[in-house]
């Protein structure tokens, strides 16, 4: 059977047919809807973990006991399941072990553009490219085979056109995998140096094995063509490269890393021109480069950002599809992405913004108060740092700076990896004033399960991890909860825990305006009596998208609007009003 | 065929291009899509490429060769006019939907974009599609009213359309979605005479 499909499902297809009964995984765009597609699979133990890390240490265990687990994740995830990956290189496998990054060339949904294949060489473990659906899905059974066949665990990398484009898949039958034994194997699992340097030689020779597999494996593919032009492309870059230098010939690398010497160096011989064309970072070019053989690479195509077709056929051919783009002469307003009407988020920044703290926050829907009209968030790094960078702001500036800063987090990232800085503050006696803005949901990647929403992956009940209990057992006697909607209160809490010289809490519950079930927190919508409107636009300072402005007066849009009452809050006219 | 559907983040472009996508490959076609995710959902500006034909490679439509743009709103339909190819056809529902950087006063909303769009060498198509929504009985299937004005335009049989929409929304928005599809094919029946008429 055939079907179009997204290659996130086309991974999880992969798995399902591959035999798989583990999977864990943290959502990040663009890998999420991966772990969404497997948890249809009954057959399927699948999992949102806590963090990356804890995804790859669970799936290293299942492999280690004998099961085919893969372990999903965007390719910032991978810098916090680093340790385990580093170290389970030179132990190696027992059910085969697979990680599926997806990177973000472009930064669409990112903070950064990192290149997972120099993970896998840093790792020495190889790296698969698939290039659409059919092969997201091939590859992932292939991936699990050479991971049993060469004892290493190896990373599927993805990329967001890759991920998130869809195409034809032909479905196969579920593979029956039977689980490995467990056995006794005299510290191959265990990296204390004795045994760990007696498996850094086994490692290597592994390595070794798998240059002489990339030589003949059916992952890399010659297009032949009897034109001037070759061209050695992986991943998406492949099908870009195809249409934009179509009497080309083309190397094709399914198997990004190790690279076939001998394969490269034949392909080479045949062509007048040969250009490496790779998304993101000039890892072929430097390493074909490196034996002598010359190629055409970053000197002409970008480093920075997605190829795209008309990219590649300009720097190589210096044609163009047009001369004269169409265009209306004139600059668009733009159009970011914003809190939606009704989010619990609003009423927090704008007391922050109110009160010119300095926010150290974190990465969550909330991150676009850092842009107008709120611009109440000064920094943002990575997953959970909010906390630890508020800590280090008050330990640059001063005990008392600690009464001018706040961290703020989210529920779900706060889970991943904010909760060890709050330890950190409270261990080393620092002041610090955490904001947990609990929307009950990991809503930005599109609204996943975390431990403090009470429901797994599967939607069934578990335990729901309590904010105030955590904060309280870790030694912080300063714990509030404040409803995220009541501006006064959160003014008053905020003031005073700011000023207090010990750590404090303050959770802000609400559930995503958008999450399923929560449509019992909509209330009417809000209109402005005209009259009464004095054009302040104190209303407008919300940005709130249901918000506009017209003949110099405010309007709500009763469409958007979803009855939070802010707007009334901040009005000093009392001109809007509930219907 | 290349077409790009072009929306605020929220109004549905996903499933527009997933229905063109499905009732493409049911017609034999080689079939790509390319959407985007995750940040700019939240009201952002969107865009999701559909291709068929035979021999797609790249799932992404190459800028200046679109046939088709398909405008959820206004000015995101102008935003990405360098992806249409001369003579290419844009149909463009004509209600706007104010970005934040237009709310706050920092910029301001061009009340020009129809007339400045039918001076370039295209074909355009405009309707109200938000009011046909309304109509239709839900306000959020202005995705699937500017879907029958792309099938009215299309080769395909209108009942795969039908179909196609029925396959991809839940059974309690068959009525509103289906009763869209048509007033969006409708709208556009009367210009479509005029065009081939010129032609």
């Amino acid at each position: 059977m055939k079907r179009l499909m997204l290659g996130n499902e086309a991974v999880s297809r992969g798995a399902y047919e591959a035999g798989v009964t583990v999977a864990t995984a943290y959502p990040g765009t663009p890998s999420t809807e991966i772990t969404e597609y497997l948890s249809s699979y009954p057959e399927i133990d699948s999992e949102w973990s806590v963090n990356e890390k804890v995804a790859l240490e669970i799936g290293i265990g299942a492999s280690i006991a004998g099961a085919r687990a893969l372990v999903c994740m965007k390719h910032v995830g991978l810098n916090v399941a680093m340790d385990p990956l580093m170290s389970i290189s030179y132990p190696g496998v027992n059910g085969g072990l697979v990680i599926v990054v997806a990177d973000d060339p472009g930064q669409h949904s990112s903070q950064n553009e990192q290149d997972t294949r120099y993970f896998g060489i840093a790792a020495k473990i190889p790296v698969l490219e698939p290039s659409d659906s059919q092969e997201c899905k091939d590859f992932v059974i292939k991936a699990f085979e050479l991971s049993e066949q060469f004892d290493t665990p190896v990373i599927l990398r993805l990329s967001t056109r890759v991920s998130h484009s869809q195409s034809v898949v032909e479905l196969g039958e579920r593979q029956q995998i039977s689980l490995k034994d467990f056995q006794s194997t005299e510290g191959k699992y265990i990296v204390a140096p004795g045994y760990a340097r007696k498996r850094r030689v086994v490692a290597e020779k592994r390595l070794e094995e798998l240059h002489g597999f990339a030589e003949t494996t059916d992952l890399n593919v010659v297009h032949e063509s009897d034109g001037p032009v070759g061209v050695i492309t992986s991943g998406i870059a492949f099908q870009y490269a195809r249409e934009a230098l179509p009497d080309a010939g083309f190397l094709k690398l399914g198997l990004s890393y190790p690279l076939p010497r001998k394969k490269i160096e034949e392909f080479a011989s045949k062509f007048e021109k040969l250009y490496v064309v790779e998304e993101l970072e000039p890892i072929f070019e430097t390493l074909i480069k490196s034996w002598g053989v010359k190629v055409i690479g970053k000197e002409k195509l970008p480093t920075i950002g997605e190829l795209d077709v008309s990219t590649i056929r300009e720097a190589l051919t210096g044609r163009r599809l047009s001369e004269t783009p169409l265009s209306l002469g004139y600059q668009l307003p733009q159009r970011p992405p914003v809190l939606c009407p009704g989010c619990h988020h609003r009423g927090p920044f704008y007391v922050l913004k109110k009160l010119k703290l300095r926010v150290s926050g974190d990465i969550g829907c909330y991150t676009l108060a850092a842009f107008p009209p709120f611009s109440s968030m000064h920094t943002s790094i990575c997953m959970g740092a909010s906390i630890g960078m508020a800590f280090g702001f008050e330990k640059a500036r001063g005990k008392s700076f600690a009464g001018e800063s706040v961290a703020v987090i989210g529920d779900s990232t706060f889970w991943h990896s904010g909760v060890t800085g709050l330890i950190d503050v409270v261990y080393n006696k620092g002041f610090t004033t955490v904001i947990i803005l609990d929307n009950a949901v990991t809503a930005m990647t599109g609204h996943q399960e975390n431990p403090s929403t009470g429901r797994t992956l599967h939607g069934t009940e578990t335990v729901q991890l309590d904010f105030e209990a955590l904060a309280r057992s870790i030694g912080i006697r300063r714990v509030t909860n404040v409803d995220a909607y009541d501006l006064d209160a959160l003014e008053r809490v905020i003031r005073e825990e700011v000023a207090a010289k010990e750590p404090s809490v303050i959770i802000t519950r609400k559930p995503c305006i958008l999450k399923k079930g929560t449509v019992s927190i909509r209330k009417e919508p809000c209109e402005v009596q005209i009259e009464k409107c004095k054009a302040c636009r104190k209303c407008i300072a919300l940005g709130c998208p249901a918000i506009y402005w017209k003949e110099n007066k405010a309007f709500i849009d009763s469409t958007l609007c979803t009855g939070c009452e802010l707007c009334k809050s901040v009005c000093r006219f009392g001109a809007i009003t509930s219907k | 065929m290349n077409i790009i559907i072009a929306a605020v983040g929220g109004q549905g472009a996903l499933l527009a291009s997933r229905v063109i996508g499905q009732v493409a490959m049911g017609q034999g076609y080689e079939v790509k899509l390319s959407e985007v995710h995750g940040m700019s959902q939240r009201g952002g500006s969107v865009i999701s490429f559909v291709r068929y034909g035979s021999n797609i490679s790249s799932p992404v439509v190459e800028k200046g060769s679109a046939d088709f743009i398909l405008g959820l709103e206004l000015l995101e339909a102008a935003r990405y006019i360098d992806y249409l190819k001369v003579n290419g056809t844009i149909i463009c529902n004509t209600q706007r939907i104010a970005p934040m950087t237009v709310i706050t006063g920092a910029q301001k909303y061009p009340e020009s974009i129809i007339d400045d769009l039918k001076k370039l060498p295209i074909t355009i198509y405009t309707l109200d599609a938000l009011t046909l929504a309304r109509e239709a009985g839900n306000v959020k299937t202005v995705n699937s009213v500017i879907l029958g004005s792309f099938a009215g335009l299309s080769s395909i049989d209108f009942k795969e359309w039908q179909e196609g929409l029925k396959n991809s929304v839940p059974q309690r928005f068959h009525d509103a979605n289906l009763k869209a599809l048509k007033s969006g094919f409708d709208a556009l029946q009367g210009s479509r005479q005029t065009t081939s008429e010129r032609g």
